[in-house]
């Protein structure tokens, strides 16, 4: 159950932490009760006397009593956030936005594209789609982060790769430290897998050259420009379409998104900022 | 004359002595009555206890960049156009507290604000203020969240308009269709008349409330001549008007306008100390303000006006998204004039002049679209491609 | 030759090549493999080959001391690995390594080089395929400065 006032945080305390890369790290929550959420949406955590900071939900939502966030500390919150540790109390706001269409997808093939930390945000979309994976023709995971020490979820990524019904081709900018694996750019991978680009959804997280990128790139193999969803990132401040941080062009992010068909922010992806 | 029944839609006359009993009733009726008044050398809203607080003989000079004070000719007291001050500060607040948290050995607890709102009488709102008024009910209480605060301050309102008397030098509600005639919103709207010695209002309610308040005053039905004078006053200001703004499609305009070199014009010019977002009365942007107190276990949120003009606006991991002067004038006019619409099927701008006059560089918002649709990139794109080779078509 | 043959026919390279222009190709082809760790070719050598991976992975590096080899790009199969054969002076300007057991079709620079220069056609539709995988690259190069994940 959401806090009975959306401007009002909820606590909720910590109840694991796990260090996934050198600066990035997902904390589970417990919310003391269900904590029904949609594959994309986002929650407003507080941490008394630190701040509030917008993060997507990383974790599953086929078990709501569980709420996971992935966090990068880049900012002076996310910074303080790096102290927590079990047993400490997070308020938290939401769950706010519109999610990535995952019932819209069914039926047809799939294709997740994230960059860096914007798995995070997906994680939740691919863990759907593989509880409910009889719906859904070939799925596919491109992901390219910028070093191997910057790859999310190492041992869900060959948990994933070793099963046969989702393709996951991972690639780093840079191939540092022994890496065997692929260096290039994620849109290089986007050659690389068989899909029927008329019937294929494709879910793109990032920054947001990189999606302007791999927009370009699948528009070479004839994908739909329509089939294409994004999830954008503006500063967020009370997440209810109340403040006016959020805009882009004439949307808010925190309640018309943050995902949205590519189709509809195309014009302003282009411009300079907007 | 009184309890006569004061029944919505039908004109009434107050005369002029008989105007205080309006603060009295209200007071009596246990609002807290606010208007215009003296302050600082401007005309601004604040509580008023009777008529004689109001700027009783005062109007102002407005131009871009430019207020003053001077003597009207007459004992006027609506005798001006707009102040630096709108209605939102009282319906959004630059400051609200949203709720309180205490910190117990790795405990939360947070209580949220519970809101005391006084109820209210606005003395004095003009038209193009109503109109500002119902656009941030829109934002407020229209979308998906409702502004719980705004809403409770806003139902505790009774609001006394005056149709506009004169028109400042910035003022161009009549391009924006939001003037100087109040047709809705309020619950009693007064037309202030001096003529051949006489000084009266003529009044009609627009709710049931305005209605009752109505009848409790000294009045009587308006005369003909009485409602004529109050036309005529209304059409004087409306061909007053110091500015005027073509919005014929705006939306579209602005949209296609978003790398006009014009932007680079008014940026160079442009402070970005975004007085024109605190004078706007539509503007509505906040952000949240985290304290703690010195012990470390308490802490408040506060909600603050914002302003899209400051770098911290738009800021994420990495820097400011409108990092230029160019990027944020350019996000508060295309806002104002063309996104709002897409938003919130209104216009966000009501033409009360504002943000001209207190611009401290004297931009001009009129002169801005102007000066786009001059140069409309749809019209002129063509016109700056050179030569062609016979065989390219 | 008439396996070699449906092999490059049926490279993503050659997707949309005329027959008459796959057979003039394989006249120049020939099958390899490499090991894992096994150097393709070095910096500074002569390009005499570029290659069509069927399978495998190879690795662009270059060495700067002392940080040692660097990794440009990787190649799968379907890509083309080498350009330097088609630009004098004919020289790798990286070295290759397979990083798995690659197999691949080996063309002989000098037989399609003057292949190209007698039949324009198919000297087009080549320069065409290199046009396009050099701005792909060029492309994936800039994307990669941005670093956009810092």
């Amino acid at each position: 159950m959401p806090s009975a006032h959306p401007m009002v945080p909820l606590p909720c305390s910590v109840r694991r932490i796990q260090r996934e890369t050198h600066d990035t790290f997902s904390v589970e929550l417990s919310p003391g009760h269900e904590f029904p959420f949609v594959a994309g949406q986002f929650n407003m955590l507080y941490w008394f006397g630190v701040g509030e900071v917008a993060i997507s939900i990383s974790g599953d939502p086929t078990k709501p009593g569980r709420l996971t966030h992935t966090i990068r500390s880049v900012g002076s919150v996310t910074q303080g956030l790096q102290k927590l540790k079990p047993g400490d109390v997070l308020g938290v706001r939401g769950p706010f936005g519109k999610g990535w269409p995952v019932e819209t997808a069914a039926g047809g093939d799939l294709m997740f594209v994230a960059g860096g930390v914007g798995l995070a945000p997906l994680r939740p979309a691919i863990y759907y789609v593989l509880a409910n994976r009889k719906r859904y023709g070939r799925v596919v995971l491109l992901y390219g982060a910028r070093t191997p020490a910057d790859i999310l979820y190492k041992q869900e990524l060959e948990r994933w790769r070793a099963r046969f019904d989702l393709q996951v081709h991972v690639t780093v900018d840079h191939g540092t430290g022994g890496w065997q694996g692929r260096v290039g750019v994620v849109t290089s991978l986007i050659s690389k897998p068989d899909f029927d680009p008329g019937s294929t959804t494709v879910m793109i997280c990032g920054p947001e050259v990189m999606m302007r990128f791999t927009e370009a790139e699948l528009e070479k193999r004839e994908l739909p420009p329509q089939n294409i969803y994004i999830s954008v990132e503006r500063n967020m401040k009370c997440a209810l379409g109340l403040c006016g941080h959020c805009q882009f062009g004439p949307t808010f992010i925190c309640k018309d998104g943050p995902v949205f068909p590519y189709e509809s922010l195309r014009r302003f992806l282009a411009i300079r900022e907007v | 004359m009184n309890g006569e029944p004061a029944t919505t839609g039908r004109q009434f006359v107050i005369e002029r002595e008989h105007f205080d009993q309006l603060f009295e009733l209200l007071a009596r009726k246990g609002y807290r009555v606010v208007g215009p008044r003296i302050r600082d050398g401007a005309i601004v809203y604040d509580q008023v206890n009777s008529a004689a607080d109001l700027p009783a003989g005062w109007t102002e000079e407005q131009e871009g960049g430019k207020y003053r004070l001077k003597r009207r000719e007459d004992e006027a007291l609506f005798g001006y156009a707009v102040g630096p001050h709108s209605w939102k500060k009282f319906l959004h607040p630059p400051n609200v507290r949203l709720w309180q948290a205490m910190r117990k050995e790795g405990s939360l607890e947070v209580q949220e604000e519970k809101q005391e709102v006084p109820k209210t009488a606005f003395i004095g709102a003009r038209s193009c203020e109503l109109h500002a008024i119902a656009v941030q009910d829109r934002v407020f209480m229209n979308g998906p969240y409702l502004d719980t605060s705004y809403r409770l301050r806003r139902d505790s309102v009774f609001i006394v308009a005056v149709n506009c008397g004169c028109a400042g030098g910035t003022c161009f509600c009549v391009s924006m269709n939001t003037g100087p005639k109040a047709t809705s919103g309020f619950d009693l709207v007064l037309t202030e008349a001096l003529e051949e010695g006489r000084h009266y209002f003529v009044a009609e309610s627009g709710t049931e409330t305005g209605a009752a308040v109505l009848a409790e005053l000294s009045q009587r039905p308006a005369e003909d001549r009485e409602i004529r004078s109050a036309e005529e006053v209304v059409a004087r200001t409306a061909g007053q008007m110091g500015r005027t703004m073509d919005v014929s499609d705006i939306k579209g305009l602005l949209y296609a306008n978003y790398e006009h070199p014009r932007w680079d014009n008014v940026a160079a010019r442009c402070l970005t100390c975004g007085n024109c977002t605190s004078v706007c009365p539509t503007c509505f942007c906040t952000t949240v303000e985290d304290v703690t107190d010195l012990s470390g276990q308490k802490a408040e949120r506060w909600q603050k006006w914002d302003s899209c003009f400051t770098m911290d606006f738009s800021y994420i991991h990495g820097g400011s998204v409108r990092s230029t002067p160019k990027a944020r004038y350019r996000q508060w006019m295309t806002h104002k004039l063309a996104t709002w619409i897409d938003q919130f099927g209104t216009s966000g701008c009501v033409g009360c002049g504002r943000c001209i006059t207190w611009c401290p560089v004297a931009i001009d918002i009129t002169e801005e679209v102007r000066a786009i649709r001059e140069s409309d990139f749809r019209r002129t794109k063509r016109d700056r491609h050179g030569d062609t080779g016979t065989d390219s078509g | 030759m008439e396996t070699l043959e449906r092999i490059v026919a049926e490279h993503p390279f050659a997707k949309g090549l005329k027959d008459r222009d796959v057979k003039l190709m394989v006249g120049c082809a020939s099958n390899v493999r490499f090991d894992a760790g096994e150097t393709i070719f070095r910096e500074g050598e002569e390009a005499k080959q570029f290659y069509l991976l069927r399978q495998g992975r190879v690795a662009l590096e270059m060495f700067a001391a002392p940080r040692g080899p660097i990794t440009i790009m990787t190649l799968e199969d379907g890509e083309v690995l080498g350009w330097s054969w088609l630009f004098p002076p004919y020289r790798w300007k990286f070295d290759a390594r397979a990083l798995e057991l690659t197999r691949a079709i080996a063309l002989d620079a000098e037989c399609l080089r003057n292949k190209c220069e007698q039949d324009h056609d198919l000297g087009y539709e080549l320069l065409k395929r290199f046009a396009l995988m050099i701005e792909q690259r060029l492309q994936a190069t800039r994307f990669q400065l941005l670093n956009v994940y810092a």
